[in-house]
């Protein structure tokens, strides 16, 4: 990222989409950026979570077989993991894997959003829970569609 | 030769003796006395029709050569052809009968002996005879879609036509595909006319749909659609599940059903039984499915609570039910071809509340044997009226036979590739690999109607444009891997896409991405992947293309070249299949 | 500036379900014009948070791979019907903006 967090807020209240006073809190927290711009899994995980090393959990990924359109695939991810803290979801075929990490303590082990997937791969589901790391997997196939039926 | 009314039903009498076709009482005098006798066997009767494609009419449907099983499908029922499939049923070779209802073998002579196949009068004369036999009420007509595509009348009148001959048939719960390529609200408009019930428990809101506050039947779970009914059925509860096409808006355009999302949802499937078994406590819970045969049989060895799956969208015409083991059960699955070919009849006998004991028959529609329903016949008259003389037009002559079902390349598609090429000035052309559209036997005329059969659908449009050989490659391993994904859930159940002006090698039993290579222009010339050429096409998904209609090219070539012979074929070269029974006869 | 948040709220039992629909390009930076055929910044919306009562319930860090008009939906206990959900956003651009919707 080249512009730096006080020059984004400066920008924020110049467009007049926020105030100061009304920019939260939480919205300042660090971004983790290192770990968006990784190029593969484990330089994604190592940056997140400071580790590649995860074990199977009871984790279900609802997603489509085959995307109806790679650039919004619906997925949803329940974990059945107690104590869940959050979930990061990553596509290891697409160029940055990272796409986003949600923070659910004060929340239930569910997310669902649609994600890009650039061609046919795993969807990963990674769930933080006691310091332990889980995973769940589920392939998604991507295709140019048409000429069936 | 045409047989003489005796010898057909001698010929039947032969069938019937082998298991195919009812046992037969004895000739009578009328047509279908004694033929179409089906033992009352139990206490409800479900009868199935499936993937008509809108054919009112009589036709000629030669079964496949070719339908390569690969991974557990492999040598695996529907996955069979011609003696291959006989043996596997147990069904003989000598029975003419059998043999040209189920299988290529000898179509021509077959054909002109037994004559057309389906059509909706003769077909609703036959439903008739079996609900009233067994007694209408404990009877249901069930369709598993694909029934308002496929013709001229179904394209004009946006698949109205279609919706008042079933209701005339008298379809009591139906489930989609091709309906679907209407647009949302004609969609809904339909289903509104039909008579019976539509539904579907894999269609849902999309969340852009959800945020606008877009239809659905049931805005908490976002169902578009009911997605089961309960019918009474003399005293017997039986529940029908509907499964539309999962893949519908990734083979056909997302854009006429912007705000539905399919997909298969086992899971969600799952619910949905367990819920049914609970709040209704039917005798029986059956799925009405437009998954494909492969899906179905996957999806009845994960899925618990099914007495049945009524199969469509392969058009597989499978003699027999395959009983599927999962963990609490068995549960039936069967395939009921296609164009109206087929009404499967599935008796189930249901002692205190449970299903004891079933028989199932698929059973062919042979017209020439049925009169014709005088209501539905002068429906279908009534319907085609306005449109005759442009689906009456001679275009031409059949120098050989017309056909397409097949993995690869039938002659009617060579046909289409052919005229692309041609009309459009390209070296290569693209067909979709569909599995509808009727033969058309050497020597007939080949009508306006017959090429309708094979192209009618709401986004005909053609292009040309240039290629690059990387993107051919690309365009032929994705549709490759549609049809042998070694996992059918990530298959969508249609056939090999279709090409003029190139030839290439295919290995099913590769992984995806490495079966096609080798693939040169018929001049020989090694198609190269940075190099570019001018290919055409039609029926565009993801958008509309610029050219005119398909049926308008291939008319124009077939008057332009008045007698039609294929004498080849642009299908593949086969790697590493070894005997596998999926494939007969088979030519490059 | 349009509202770019849409937000339904819904409490069944002791569960408050929440949807939101955000109107962003989420561009990756990777993109071509298709006219201009010059690369299109990267656009995209950073973090995504929900409040109830003060407290945040919900916390997203996301980055491009998020589809276009991002999608979220998550689960909450500890708000009833009635009570207000605040929805807000950031992106790359330093653009935000948030919004409130009452739990039906």
């Amino acid at each position: 990222m080249s512009i730096t967090r006080r020059a984004v807020i400066k920008n924020a209240v110049v467009a007049g989409l926020v105030t100061m006073a009304g920019l939260p809190k939480l919205l300042l927290a660090a971004w983790p950026e290192s770990a968006f711009k990784a190029k593969s899994m484990d330089d994604a995980m190592n940056a997140l979570l400071g580790t590649t090393e995860s074990a199977a959990g009871d984790i279900v990924i609802k997603a489509p077989e085959i995307a109806e359109n790679g650039a919004v695939v619906p997925i949803s991810v329940t974990s059945k993991i107690a104590n869940t803290e959050s979930i990061s979801i990553i596509v290891p075929n697409n160029p940055s894997p990272l796409v986003a990490s949600f923070d659910l303590t004060d929340s239930e082990p569910f997310v669902s959003v649609r994600i890009k997937m650039a061609k046919t791969s795993d969807v990963v589901a990674l769930v933080k829970s006691g310091g332990q790391l889980y995973k769940g997997t589920k392939e998604v196939k991507v295709t140019i569609g048409g000429c069936g039926g | 030769m045409h047989l003489t009314r005796r010898q057909f039903l001698s010929l039947l009498n032969a069938a019937a003796a082998a298991g195919v076709l009812p046992v037969s009482q004895g000739l009578k005098a009328g047509k279908h006395a004694g033929v179409y006798e089906v033992p009352k066997k139990g206490n409800v009767r479900l009868l199935h029709i499936t993937d008509c494609h809108a054919q009112l009419l009589p036709v000629y449907f030669r079964e496949p050569n070719v339908n390569i099983g690969v991974g557990e499908a492999y040598g695996k029922a529907p996955h069979l052809v011609g003696t291959r499939l006989l043996d596997r049923f147990g069904l003989s070779a000598e029975n003419d009968m059998a043999v040209h209802a189920f299988t290529f073998l000898d179509f021509i002579d077959a054909a002109r002996k037994y004559g057309k196949v389906g059509g909706f009068a003769h077909l609703s004369t036959l439903v008739k005879k079996l609900r009233h036999e067994f007694g209408e009420e404990r009877t249901l007509l069930l369709d598993g879609g694909d029934t308002w595509q496929g013709s001229g009348t179904a394209y004009w009148t946006r698949g109205k036509d279609m919706v008042g001959a079933c209701n005339l048939l008298g379809v009591d719960v139906m489930t989609g595909h091709w309906e679907f390529t209407y647009h949302d609200a004609e969609v809904m408009e339909n289903i509104q006319n039909f008579h019976g019930e539509f539904v579907a428990q894999n269609v849902k809101l999309t969340e852009d749909g959800f945020f606008e506050d877009q239809p659905a039947y049931d805005e908490n779970t976002g169902h578009i659609f009911k997605p089961y009914t309960i019918k009474e059925l003399g005293g017997v509860r039986i529940a029908v599940i509907g499964q539309a096409f999962p893949y519908t808006p990734i083979a056909n355009p997302q854009r006429f059903i912007p705000y539905w999302s399919f997909g298969i949802r086992d899971d969600e499937m799952q619910q949905v039984i367990d819920t049914v078994h609970e709040k209704e406590k039917p005798a029986a819970v059956v799925l009405i499915s437009h998954n494909g045969m492969d899906v179905d049989l996957k999806m009845a060895s994960r899925v618990t609570g099914l007495t049945a799956i009524f199969g469509g969208h392969t058009h597989d015409g499978v003699p027999r039910a395959i009983e599927v083991k999962n963990a609490s059960g068995v549960t039936l699955v069967t395939n009921a071809g296609s164009n109206g070919k087929f009404l499967g009849v599935m008796d189930l006998d249901v002692k205190n509340n449970k299903v004891s004991g079933y028989s199932y028959r698929l059973l062919p529609v042979f017209s020439n044997l049925l009169d014709a329903d005088p209501e539905m016949l002068a429906y279908i008259e009534k319907v085609r009226q306005p449109y005759l003389g442009e689906l009456q037009e001679k275009l031409g002559v059949a120098d050989s036979l017309l056909y397409r079902r097949g993995n690869f390349n039938g002659s009617f598609d060579q046909v289409i590739c052919d005229a692309l090429t041609e009309q459009l000035d390209t070296q290569i052309s693209l067909s979709p690999g569909f599995r509808w559209g009727v033969s058309v036997l050497p020597g007939d005329d080949i009508t306006m109607e017959h090429v309708l059969t094979q192209t009618c659908m709401t986004y005909p449009e053609t292009y040309a444009m240039d290629m690059s050989g990387e993107t051919i490659k690309l365009i032929l391993e994705d549709v490759c891997d549609n049809l042998f994904n070694p996992d059918p859930y990530y298959q969508q159940g249609g056939d090999m896409v279709r090409l003029g002006g190139m030839n290439y090698v295919c290995d099913p039993m590769a992984s995806t991405g490495n079966r096609i290579s080798e693939m040169t222009l018929d001049t020989g010339e090694k198609i190269e992947a940075n190099k570019t050429y001018k290919v055409a096409g039609w029926a565009t998904v993801g958008s509309k293309s610029p050219g005119p209609p398909v049926w308008d090219v291939v008319a124009q070539y077939i008057r332009e070249h008045k007698s039609i012979r294929v004498s080849r074929l642009n299908t593949p070269k086969l790697k590493n299949l070894g005997d596998n029974p999926g494939v007969s006869d088979y030519t490059t | 500036m349009a509202e770019t948040i849409k937000i339904r709220a819904k409490s069944t039992d002791d569960t408050v379900t929440v949807k939101v629909l955000v109107t962003h390009p989420m561009e990756t930076g990777t993109r071509k014009d298709s006219k201009t055929k010059k690369l299109v910044p990267a656009h995209f919306i950073q973090e995504v948070k929900a409040e109830a009562h003060g407290k945040v319930v919900f916390h997203a860090d996301t980055g491009a791979g998020v589809a276009k008009n991002p999608y979220f939906a998550f689960k909450f206990k500890g708000a009833s019907k009635g009570d207000t959900i605040k929805i807000s956003w950031v992106d790359n651009m330093g653009n935000a903006d948030s919004r409130e919707a009452v739990v039906k």
